[in-house]
């Protein structure tokens, strides 16, 4: 997943257009030799790397976006190589100590490191989203799959239940599910994921349908490829890209819900670092100590932010 | 350029037009000079990419954005085009210069009546006092264009237009401001062949009468030559020839005009040959296909023969049900009614292991190159789909039937790594054609297979299916609305219209004596003839 991900297929410029094909505008005119097998400039790893370099650096924001979900990867890959003392650690002399050199970010009533609790609870946040975001996309890509590619009655019943569901609003749908499998981070994430679903399903039906139509799709039938290699080979791939766009989005909305339903205490318990539910537990000092629901709740917004970012950037970068 | 032309209307002096990137600069337009004087045809002639269109609309000040004129003249009766502000240029479009553009379908905006459409030009212009006057004038207008109905028609919406019918309604809009010079970028090239003759009959009984200039801008030769005065022909942004239309066909002097030329498919030259004498490879028998639940029948009762090693030409303008027809026997579609035998196994009884057996020998070849490549694949995988899905060998095997199918459609074998996108039109249809073949099938189905291409590049194309069919003993259902390019690769032809054929016999038979209406109507549609058969005056 980066924003290299369609530069595979770099356009040449080509001398034999369509004179037939309408709407056609002008098109600039080749350079004068056919697109000749010898030269061509853009190919392989390399090149495709530089040129998303190359995006990176004329888009500042973007690659801001980009080296700070890097830097909060890592934390949630090793969160103890950027905080080095215990999230859960009390200091009661050192409680409710504002933002200076010995704590970053200030500390809490019970004297634990504010930085120390964001980098964790981030890394609780996001792994919550990220499955979240797994569970949507494999259900939305094979309910998408069989509703475009069988069509008839189970696309009608498919696609019916996918807009009951579409009805609800995702946080309600989220709530009213983890009130039944009950409390806990990993519910409030299967909870995310199941409202995330209906998104998921409907772009995947919509590209299946697209590429059933195309051309190629009917040369793979008459070829004699059967009907699952053609669904792996042909429609998944050439599906990916919308998909990866909503995908991106998507990590940016779970982790608002997650910490969202955190924040109203389904997700993680007390004392566990989380995000949401340190903005939660924050307010009761909002008047004295600005730094306890601050600094968890920047945390959140940036994330949702690049998130964002990244998802149109992998949008205007698609080829189709 | 006649030696007896008044004063010139139209003077393009040696203009240049470049576009340009931030990477580079491409000069699309190199030194073009052109004279056109009232009341005469100018044809400017070119492949795609030839900087034909870039002219027209360099002399329309219609440039799109990264291009540039960058040196050179262009005078309007006297008046010096490219030097005039924006302002200025408003006054020139549609009252001094008309233009149709190539697309009627896209052209006319899609939710106002065609009758408003025309008449808004007048009122910019000021060519009517106010609303009711400008509208009663739009009717007038559209009548003039030829329309049936010309009230009736000013109240519909484009939708409800056919191709033909809105091509007409830019043409009154072009001429509504009564322009000096007309421009047609195209203007038949969307359109079928039948109707493109009435609308280029029209075109010039208007430019006749009211001593209008035309400069027509077209990818086809056999059109230019039949409807102007004199042909410029352009290659990469220059003229490489002029002179009048007759001369030019039939005696052409640069070699590129030359080598277009001999590109042109020859209604003159002998047909394929015939099929050897054998049992029928496929049989169709009473096809019925229909949408819309039954009320329009797409395809109604067609059936024909094909022998094996034959090549059989379908014909038919858009709508006439060709195209569902290689549908149905490529078995992508289920006809509602009829049979389809090839090789003695009905089609339609089949299971689907035996339908599966049977593709094998039954291969398309699609009309979009550029529709017809998954465009994540690159060549390589293309064209060893099929081999793949037959497990016909292993992964050696495979490169090396890839690289000998890649040989004999004429790729080198660098473009085995390459991705459609990589590749022109040309290319990719050829891939598309060692995909097909992969499998040494028995038939191949071609819809369409060189419409989208260039004019030379359809020649080498068609030169390369008629070779392999020769070389192969492969059997073509051969689907196409060119009457020239069916002469040239099929024995046998059936021409179709509203589902059904018409008529259907040897080529040389139906095209030297047409027996159904239709058929004549669509040979005598054929541009080129005019210039071809040197006519007085």
């Amino acid at each position: 997943m980066s924003a290299d991900i369609d530069r595979s297929s770099p356009m040449t410029l080509t001398t034999e257009q369509d004179p037939r094909q309408p709407g056609r505008p002008p098109a600039p005119p080749a350079p004068a030799a056919p697109a000749d097998p010898g030269q061509e400039q853009t190919h392989g790893r390399a090149a495709r790397l530089r040129a998303a370099l190359g995006t990176l650096a004329a888009h500042p924001g973007l690659l801001l976006a980009v080296l700070y979900l890097a830097l909060i990867l890592a934390w949630t890959l090793a969160p103890s190589l950027f905080a080095g003392t215990d999230p859960l650690r009390t200091d009661p002399a050192a409680s409710l100590t504002p933002p200076g050199a010995d704590h970053w970010f200030g500390t809490d009533n019970l004297g634990r490191d504010l930085y120390t609790r964001v980098v964790h609870g981030t890394r609780t946040s996001l792994t919550a989203a990220l499955i979240a975001v797994s569970l949507s996309l494999l259900a939305g890509t094979v309910l998408g799959v069989l509703s475009g590619y069988l069509g008839g009655w189970v696309d009608q019943t498919l696609m019916r239940c996918v807009e009951v569901l579409i009805v609800i609003p995702g946080l309600l749908l989220s709530l009213a599910v983890v009130s039944i499998l009950g409390f806990g981070v990993t519910n409030v994430a299967i909870a995310v994921g199941i409202s995330g679903i209906p998104a998921f399903a409907r772009v995947i039906r919509a590209e299946v349908l697209r590429i059933r139509s195309s051309v190629y799709f009917r040369a793979a039938v008459t070829s004699g490829t059967r009907t699952p290699v053609i669904l792996l080979r042909h429609v998944l791939p050439n599906a990916s890209q919308p998909v990866l766009v909503l995908a991106a989005l998507e990590i940016g909305g779970a982790v608002l819900s997650v910490s969202a339903l955190s924040f109203l205490g389904y997700g993680a318990a007390p004392p566990a670092p989380e995000l949401g539910a340190m903005v939660s537990q924050g307010r009761d000092y909002i008047s004295t100590a600005w730094w306890l629901t601050t600094f968890p709740g920047l945390a959140i917004a940036l994330i949702v932010l690049c998130a964002n970012r990244i998802g149109r950037a992998l949008e205007r970068t698609g080829v189709r | 350029m006649t030696t007896d032309a008044p004063q010139p209307l139209l003077s393009v002096r040696d203009l240049h037009v470049a576009f340009r990137s931030r990477r580079s600069t491409v000069r699309a337009v190199r030194g073009v000079n052109l004279d056109l004087a009232p009341g005469r045809t100018l044809a400017l002639v070119g492949e795609s990419g030839s900087g034909k269109s870039t002219t027209g609309l360099a002399v329309l000040g219609l440039l799109p954005p990264g291009a540039q004129v960058t040196g050179g003249h262009v005078t309007l009766a006297g008046r010096d085009l490219t030097a005039l502000r924006e302002r200025a240029w408003r006054t020139v479009r549609g009252r001094e210069i008309g233009f149709v553009p190539q697309d009627p379908m896209v052209s006319l905006n899609p939710v106002r009546r065609v009758g408003h459409q025309v008449a808004e030009v007048l009122l910019i212009h000021g060519l009517a006092e106010d609303r009711k006057a400008a509208h009663a004038r739009a009717v007038d207008l559209l009548a003039d264009a030829g329309l049936p109905e010309p009230a009736e028609v000013a109240r519909t919406l484009p939708h409800e237009l056919s191709g033909g019918m809105c091509q007409r309604v830019l043409i009154a809009i072009a001429l509504a401001g009564r322009p000096k010079l007309l421009i047609a970028d195209e203007p038949t090239s969307a359109l079928d062949v039948t109707v493109q003759r009435r609308i280029l009959d029209h075109l010039e009984t208007v430019t006749e009468q009211h001593g209008t200039a035309l400069l027509l801008i077209t990818h086809d030769l056999s059109v230019a030559a039949d409807r102007a005065d004199e042909i410029a022909v352009m290659s990469r942004g220059e003229i490489v020839e002029r002179g009048p239309g007759h001369r030019v066909l039939t005696a052409p002097a640069h070699p590129y005009t030359r080598e277009l030329v001999a590109a042109v498919p020859d209604m003159t030259a002998a047909p394929a040959a015939p099929a050897p004498a054998g049992p029928p490879l496929l049989e169709v028998r009473g096809l019925r296909r229909s949408f819309d639940g039954g009320r329009t029948a797409a395809v109604d009762g067609v059936g024909f023969t094909l022998a094996a090693g034959g090549s059989l030409g379908i014909v038919g303008e858009s709508g006439s049900g060709k195209s569902t027809t290689a549908q149905l026997v490529l078995r992508l579609d289920r006809p509602d009614a009829g049979t389809i035998t090839f090789d003695g196994h009905d089609l339609g009884s089949l299971g689907p292991a035996a339908l599966r057996r049977l593709r094998r020998d039954i291969q398309p070849v699609f009309q979009d190159p550029y529709g017809s490549l998954d465009p994540r694949f690159t060549v390589a995988q293309s064209i060893a789909e099929p081999l793949r899905a037959y497990r016909t060998t292993g992964r050696r095997g495979r490169q090396r039937r890839v690289a000998e199918l890649l040989d004999l459609v004429r790729l080198p074998a660098t473009a085995a790594g390459r991705r459609p996108a990589e590749l022109s039109g040309g290319q990719r249809q050829r891939v598309s054609i060692a995909r097909a073949l992969a499998l040494t099938p028995r038939l191949l189905v071609l819809d369409e297979p060189v419409s989208a291409l260039d004019v030379s590049v359809q020649a080498s194309v068609l030169d390369l299916l008629a070779e392999l069919r020769a070389g192969f003993g492969l059997s073509y259902l051969f689907i196409s609305h060119d009457l020239a390019v069916v002469r040239q690769v099929c024995d046998r032809v059936a021409v179709m219209r509203r589902g059904r054929i018409v008529e259907t016999g040897p080529v040389a038979r139906v095209f030297d004596h047409p027996g159904h209406p239709y058929t004549q109507e669509l040979l005598s549609a054929i541009p080129g003839r005019r210039a071809r058969t040197p006519q007085p005056g």
